[in-house]
């Protein structure tokens, strides 16, 4: 009985392997001198899972008395968790070498990390939740503060811990509420209370724990106070992969909860997440518009996409789930390709994160502005590139689902964060000119910015079809919803 | 009222004093001591109701490893609590507020006590009956087969603390004498010592 459990696990199983058997090698051979290459080798193994996954994965095997599920939403989660994850690995490399911050750990950190992800959005039970929940925070906690010798990134590391561990409390005291009222942790167990006529107050008040604990793990507004002192703080690289892979794993775990768990009350969350959504989606855009720093400039970005990430969420309907992950897939690749430039800003050598050294950058290197107009046009929702169609799903559902002010909100906030996407695309081209970023990019960085840009500027068009990602989200949502 | 009863209310009344006691101590230390006295009396609780197992861990890991690691840090950390108090006290209204509303849903929650509907049949009982299996064994039962995944997944998590404790604060030090086991156990007394023979009154 345990073999066929632990035939479900082979992928976290072979990861954890990897992980022990990476630090054991590099502890015992030449230790630091060996993590580019294990670097590369995690990325590897990451791609290798991916399409493991993607191949051998059918329909809805269930293990561990209720407690991992694996279908096809977790599944499409775990390709994109475990896809980003290596890209993020592979072009935040050379960063690492050159600010000398590259240790052997870092790699095996972010697989553990990636193990607790996968954990996270195959969950089960409310127990597995919390233990793959940890395990991923735990990880992401000590390599924001990877530069330990600098102040920053220590109170990064120590801001996000501390926050961290309280949205841990509210998310375990919201658990044990549900536990107590419902009399299991199993989500089976859960959604019968939740569909079998009137809900306790009890349980409610557990739900509404519950998600304020995970809308801090996805850093929706008002949870989000920590999202751009962190981002800010850590090591660019690290910041990259905050921005992008825990909050695939965070938004498909909300998902999870709230229709597998409380799927049949779909009018006590909605309300809830309808409100994270609006104030996350306004305050991404109006907080931003101040910023000087681009790496908190993503920060509040990336909180304002998690407001309409939510916004498909809020919709309550299969079709709202399938816009979420359209959406989410979409966001990670406009955040890999502009991580990849933020990585390489540099002026005099060193890295510089200062808007304003972007100014006239265009009239220098052509082609990379290009690209990251590209990308910032997408980020901003401009058809007909690929961030478009990401917002036009969570807005069609929400609608659908006959919520036209929760989209009506949606669009006004768009067009106020257009503002500051926009903004860096006039100080490229028509900033006044002056001194600005050194231009030069790793061969890896650079690959990372075009392929990224090239996938958003072309993949909408009518042959490509967004290479087939509304079909796979399609049926990764109807395996949630049901 | 049997002794048991008595027990019980003895060792409640001490652990609800004791954990009030150890937020408003003033003196950090003594907080710790009365926490230690509040794992005590839940260690006893545990007892009564036939959980000896856990409440000899609580005992030993509690009080024996957490506490002591607590006792220790409070005593080495140079923190004037005063100041934090004081800190802390700017933040009393909107703190207090947030209680107060805290406070009202709970009683909202737990006032109207009603479980949903069918909860008996979810709550079967997941361990065998005392007379069946000791705690020790009703406990392992659940710890390695039941909640298998979660378990493993703690050790994991184990796994990245240690490694993270590592990667935070390990430093090496070039400018640090470190013992070398080898070399001290192939030093040979022949080279390191030099024999000489002084004679009296003669000196070197």
């Amino acid at each position: 009985m345990i073999g066929a459990d632990l035939s479900i696990l082979i992928p976290e199983i072979v990861l954890a392997v990897f992980a022990m058997a990476a630090m054991l090698a590099a502890v015992y051979t030449s230790k630091d001198a060996v993590a580019p290459a294990l670097t590369w080798g995690t990325a590897l193994i990451f791609v290798v899972m991916a399409f493991y996954i993607a191949v051998t994965g059918e329909g809805v095997r269930v293990g561990f008395n209720g407690g991992f599920v694996d279908d096809g939403f977790a599944r499409f989660a775990k390709i994109t968790i475990l896809l980003s994850a290596a890209a993020i690995l592979i072009v935040g490399i050379e960063f690492m070498q050159k600010s000398d911050l590259l240790r052997f750990e870092y790699p095996i950190l972010v697989t553990l990390s990636v193990i607790g992800m996968m954990v996270m959005v195959s969950s089960g039970d409310l127990i597995v939740l919390y233990v793959g929940l940890e395990l991923q925070s735990l990880a992401l906690y000590v390599i924001a503060s990877l530069r330990r010798d600098s102040v920053r990134s220590t109170e990064a590391g120590l801001k996000y811990f501390i926050l961290g561990a309280l949205s841990s409390g509210l998310l375990l005291y919201g658990a044990s509420l549900v536990y107590g009222f419902a009399g299991t942790t199993q989500f089976a167990g859960i959604i019968e209370t939740a569909t079998a006529g009137e809900m306790p107050v009890g349980l409610l008040i557990g739900l509404v724990f519950l998600i304020s604990g995970l809308a801090f793990k996805v850093s929706a507004a008002p949870f989000h106070m920590w999202t751009p002192d962190v981002y800010e703080g850590a090591p660019t690289p690290v910041t990259a992969l905050l921005a992008t892979a825990p909050k695939v794993a965070a938004v498909a775990l909300f998902a999870r909860v709230v229709h597998d768990a409380f799927g049949g009350a779909v009018g006590e969350w909605q309300q809830v997440v309808a409100l994270l959504a609006v104030l996350s989606m306004f305050l991404g855009s109006i907080a931003a518009i101040g910023q000087t720093d681009i790496k908190r400039l993503m920060a509040y970005s990336s909180i304002g996409h998690m407001g309409f990430a939510l916004m498909g969420l809020a919709a309550g309907t299969e079709q709202g789930v399938e816009a979420m992950l359209i959406y989410i897939a979409i966001y990670v690749t406009m955040n890999i390709g502009t991580f990849s430039f933020i990585l390489s800003m540099e002026k005099d050598g060193r890295h510089v994160t200062d808007i304003s050294a972007l100014s006239s950058f265009a009239s220098r290197e052509g082609g990379k502005a290009l690209a990251l107009l590209v990308l910032m046009f997408s980020l901003a929702g401009v058809p007909p590139l690929v961030g478009f169609f990401g917002k036009y799903a969570v807005l069609f559902a929400a609608v659908e689902a006959g919520m036209a002010w929760l989209a009506i909100a949606g669009v006004i906030a768009s067009v106020i964060g257009a503002y500051y996407y926009l903004r860096i695309v006039y100080l490229m081209y028509f900033g006044e000119d002056r001194e600005g970023l050194d231009g030069r990019m790793g061969l890896v960085t650079y690959a990372g910015l075009m392929a990224m840009a090239a996938l958003i500027a072309l993949a909408w068009l009518p042959g490509l079809n967004l290479l087939g990602l509304e079909g796979m989200a399609a049926a990764a949502a109807q395996t949630l919803v049901r | 009222m049997t002794i048991a009863d008595f027990t019980f209310y003895l060792f409640a009344a001490v652990m609800v004093i004791a954990g009030l006691l150890t937020v408003t101590a003033r003196n950090p230390v003594h907080s710790v001591l009365w926490l230690i006295l509040a794992f005590l009396s839940g260690a006893g609780l545990f007892v009564l109701v036939g959980a000896e197992f856990v409440a000899m861990l609580l005992i030993i890991v509690y009080v024996g490893a957490v506490a002591v690691l607590f006792l220790f840090v409070v005593m080495m950390l140079d923190i004037d609590f005063a100041e934090l108090k004081a800190e802390m006290a700017k933040y009393m209204p909107l703190a207090g507020l947030i209680g107060v509303v805290l406070l009202m849903q709970l009683a909202l929650a737990f006032g109207p006590w009603t479980f949903a509907d069918g909860i008996e049949g979810r709550l079967a009982n997941p361990t065998p009956a005392l007379d069946q299996a000791h705690n020790t064994q009703a406990l392992g039962l659940i710890l390695y087969d039941r909640y298998f995944l979660a378990f493993q997944v703690s050790g994991l998590i184990l796994l990245v603390a240690m490694i993270g404790a590592i990667v935070l604060t390990l430093r090496h030090r070039a400018d640090v004498k470190r013992q070398d086991i080898v070399a001290q156990m192939m030093r040979d007394p022949k080279k390191a010592l030099e024999l000489k023979d002084v004679k009296p009154g003669q000196g070197l």
